[in-house]
């Protein structure tokens, strides 16, 4: 039993490491069609690795796509796709700033009060979608990408003077929190600071685990993602698990704009970081919806976009990361599902191997597999 | 093993009718004929000539078309960009093709018109397409598979029609059916398979529906007997009117009465598609009724969701373990957990209990004799009889009051088979009522207390299984006897003369 379990850990490691090692060659391809040295910018970038300033960037910015891909695997783990993350976390992180601008109450308060502000307004939008699915049978798909865009609008008009914005030169912004609402980051000195919601992202995953995992409601949502057909026969009202789901998906992507917001913005302005939603959804793939996995796959995607700069300093684009990111989801998509129908006929096979060599559970080694465990 | 010892020969320019029960193994060879699948042994030769298929692409260049239960058609494109589809080569998608397709439609009949979209097409329409698809290719033997199941009487006299027109042409067309009445008025052979093997022939103008459908099932007397009858007089589930309309507005059930009572089997005949699954689905709570009850044990639970009545004692064998009964992709003892998440021992609270959930799972693998190397292989490494005895184990470990078994042998070798009629003997002695549906005539005579048979959504006949013969079954399957069937020795109106050999049982 041991072997099939080494041989799950295998299979789980073998993706990444396909998909990465074919993006970094692809990479190199395209940097030699553009008559550049192919291994120059990797080691320009690895080197950024060891500057203490630039890993905590890595984190804080890492800290923020994990929120949002696990809001984006959630969904996956349903088969529901989530595209709306983007928006559901600038609309709650901007609803958060507002309030946290116009509430002053104790910190032991208010920041619970931004919190919960963040979750219902993302569960908010994204229950819109949830809605429209089981009643109306709209694609989540369409529906979130549409919301998308409407949060644009909700947002710019939010920030109209007379409405909530407040002008600071040229941007816009929601005004400054009260000090009360902020966070304190982990101070390193000179290196700067890391998020102090970066805690709440390590809650966040180690709760996703437990949930899935863990719980009959974990259970049932699996069940449904596997097979729908199975999870109705087993039991699981599917509309309500659509509805759930989407719900506790946007309440994640809600968090995933606070640790920047309490720790070191204050504001919701127009420099506040977007597209964290839609990078999410390709960390969350390459993380395959595993809380580890998704935090690999975040500080990797962390570490292209910030050490990537340097990469202009000596005659590079910068740009090489973001092929590299798209190259790289592109890899995992299609290692994934090699890989995947690889190990389910491996294994077919080896069970058929074990079953004629006579090792059958409840058979003369049942002791020998009760002393493995 | 789904086929053996298979004889088939068809003549050119007939049409060749294929008849055998569910699961008696057509398809198989259906898919062996048209290269989907290879055959282990045995030789198939077209024209005198041997020839080997390694995929469909093979079959079709040799002349041999098929025309799938399911119509494989974009709905979104036109008559003749579906008919061009992958043969763009032969004429063309322009002009050439449009001329070809009206020259084959006026040829044999079939008034498909190349510009139509095909969601704006009947099924008898589309199925015409798939024909003339066929054609376009260049097939000289056609297989249609149950052509019929979709079609409506007059629907079905025009696509015999068609029929006709083409064996007028030297085609030859191989018809695969179960309606016996239709296979007799438009067949010029018939081949009767069973339990994956060919077990005879027959000419259409000397057979009747009923010497058909003996050959269909077979004479063989029942294997799986009850020995004691068990059946108590405490009702464990009535169903009372039940009604169940499909979107279209037809009744897919109706009227269904029947009471189970403790230690009772009651089994369901009938051809597959006159209601039996919308019955599960309706009573497992994945459909809800129009109208009528169901009570467990004396409770209403006609608006119980599907886990409160799975809570509440009602296990599932599903007809389709792989939709409705695993996760394939999981590991046993998660399988194991499927349906049960509420119970013990697979949860505390609101908790899972994986490790409680591991060790039962060991249990029912031992107990069930489900062949694996260990609990954590997935479901799908698994042959299907494992997997089948896999749920039957689950579900019995809950100790269900009342136990839907759809097709609990279906694709299970003869081995674990007899494992799982034993298994549900016993639980029936020990007071378990259960809803048996089988196409295999013989597991449902031989363990069923009672007998009704379904058909077009209503429950026409009853029977006593102690008498009965699956001939006599297998008449009013197809519709052709009513009410009470008796065995021969005290006939009844509504039943089929009896043949000699009856006399001898």
């Amino acid at each position: 039993m041991k072997k099939f379990d080494k041989e799950r850990v295998l299979l789980a490691v073998a993706g990444p490491v396909i998909a990465l090692a074919v993006a970094f060659a692809l990479s190199a391809i395209v940097l030699i069609a553009s008559g550049k040295n192919p291994v120059e910018p990797f080691s320009v970038m690895f080197e950024q690795l060891s500057f203490s300033d630039i890993q905590v960037r890595i984190i804080n910015q890492a800290t923020l796509y994990y929120i949002a891909a696990l809001a984006v695997a959630i969904g996956f783990r349903m088969n529901l796709f989530n595209i709306g993350v983007d928006g559901q976390y600038q609309l709650a992180a901007m609803m958060a700033a507002i309030v946290g601008a116009h509430a002053n109450l104790p910190a032991a308060l208010q920041v619970p009060l931004l919190l919960l502000t963040a979750i219902l307004t993302g569960a908010f939008w994204s229950g819109i979608a949830g809605v429209l699915k089981v009643t109306r049978g709209v694609s989540e798909v369409v529906a979130t990408i549409m919301l998308n865009a409407i949060a644009t609008s909700v947002i710019a008009y939010l920030w109209l003077p007379d409405v909530f914005g407040v002008k600071v030169g040229n941007n816009n912004t929601t005004g400054e929190m009260y000090e009360s609402g902020w966070i304190p980051g982990i101070d390193l000195g000179k290196s700067g600071e890391i998020y102090g919601l970066v805690v709440l992202a390590v809650l966040l995953g180690i709760g996703y685990w437990v949930v899935l995992n863990r719980t009959r409601f974990g259970f049932d949502l699996r069940a449904s993602g596997a097979s729908e057909t199975a999870a109705a026969a087993s039991g699981v009202d599917p509309k309500r698990m659509v509805l759930t789901a989407m719900l506790i998906s946007g309440g994640l992507a809600g968090l995933a704009g606070l640790p920047i917001l309490m720790g070191d913005t204050h504001t919701y302005s127009l420099n506040f970081p977007t597209g964290i939603g839609f990078l999410g959804i390709g960390i969350a793939l390459l993380g395959r919806n595993s809380p580890v996995g998704i935090a690999f796959a975040a500080l990797l995607w962390a570490w292209l976009d910030k050490a990537s700069p340097e990469l202009d300093f000596h005659g590079y684009d910068k740009e090489i990361a973001v092929i590299m990111q798209g190259l790289i989801v592109l890899s995992v998509v299609v290692s994934y599902e090699a890989v995947r129908e690889w190990g389910l006929r491996r294994q077919q096979r080896r069970v058929g191997a074990e079953l004629a060599a006579g090792h059958v559970l409840g058979a003369d080694n049942n002791t020998k597999e009760a002393a493995g465990r | 093993m789904a086929n053996h010892d298979i004889h088939l020969t068809v003549r050119k320019g007939t049409v060749h009718a294929l008849v055998g029960e569910n699961g008696a193994g057509k398809s198989t060879l259906m898919k062996i004929l048209y290269g989907m699948q290879k055959p282990d042994e045995g030789t198939i030769a077209i024209d005198g000539e041997q020839v080997s298929f390694s995929s469909p692409a093979d079959a079709i260049v040799r002349g041999i078309g098929m025309v799938h239960q399911h119509f494989m058609l974009a709905d979104n494109l036109t008559v003749l960009e579906n008919v061009v589809l992958g043969s763009e080569k032969l004429y063309g998608i322009g002009g050439k093709a449009r001329r070809k397709i009206k020259e084959i439609s006026e040829r044999y009949g079939l008034d498909v018109h190349p510009d139509l979209l095909v969601e704006e097409l009947g099924v008898a329409a589309r199925q015409r397409v798939e024909i003339l698809k066929v054609l376009y290719r260049g097939a000289r033997t056609l297989i249609l598979d149950e052509p019929t199941a979709v079609l409506v009487p007059q629907e079905v006299d025009a696509l015999f029609a068609n029929l006709r027109e083409l064996k007028a042409e030297g085609l030859s067309v191989i018809f695969i059916s179960h309606k016996l009445g239709e296979v007799l008025s438009v067949a010029d052979d018939i081949t009767v398979i069973r339990r994956g093997t060919t077990v005879g022939t027959a000419v259409p103008a000397e057979t009747t529906p009923r010497q058909l459908a003996e050959m269909m099932v077979g004479s063989e007397l029942p294997t799986p007997e009850t020995a004691e009858s068990t059946v108590t007089d405490r009702p464990v589930l009535t169903v009372d009117k039940l009604r169940l309309v499909a979107p279209g507005g037809k009744a897919v059930l109706d009227d269904i009465s029947f009471t189970i009572h403790a230690g009772e089997v009651l089994g369901i005949a009938g051809v597959e598609g006159n209601g039996q699954t919308e019955l599960v689905d309706a009573l497992i709570g994945l459909r809800h009724a129009d109208s009528g009850t169901i009570a467990l044990e004396g409770e209403e639970i006609t608006a119980w969701a599907t886990r409160k009545r799975r809570e509440q004692g009602i296990g599932y064998i599903p007809e389709d373990r792989h939709r409705h009964g695993l996760l394939l992709e999981a590991p046993l003892w998660e399988n194991r957990i499927l349906g049960h998440v509420t119970e013990t021992p697979n949860a505390k609270g609101v908790w899972l209990d994986p490790k409680a959930a591991q060790a039962d799972t060991r249990r029912i693998v031992t107990e069930y004799d489900v062949r694996t190397p260990g609990i954590d292989v997935t479901a799908a490494s698994l042959s299907g009889g494992n997997q089948q005895k896999l749920i039957v184990g689950r579900e019995m470990s809950h100790h269900p009051k009342f136990l839907i078994a759809a097709h609990p042998t279906r694709g299970v070798d003869v081995g674990a088979q007899a494992a799982i009629w034993d298994h549900i003997r016993e639980a029936r002695r020990e007071g378990l009522a259960v809803l048996l549906i089988s196409a295999d005539l013989d597991e449902l005579i031989g363990l069923s207390d009672t007998l009704r048979v379904i058909y077009n959504g209503k429950l026409v006949a009853d029977a006593d299984p102690a008498t009965i013969t699956p001939e006599e079954l297998g008449s009013a399957m197809t519709g052709a006897a009513t009410g009470h069937l008796e065995h021969e020795e005290t006939p009844e109106t509504g039943k089929a003369p009896e043949s000699p050999e009856d006399e001898a049982r």
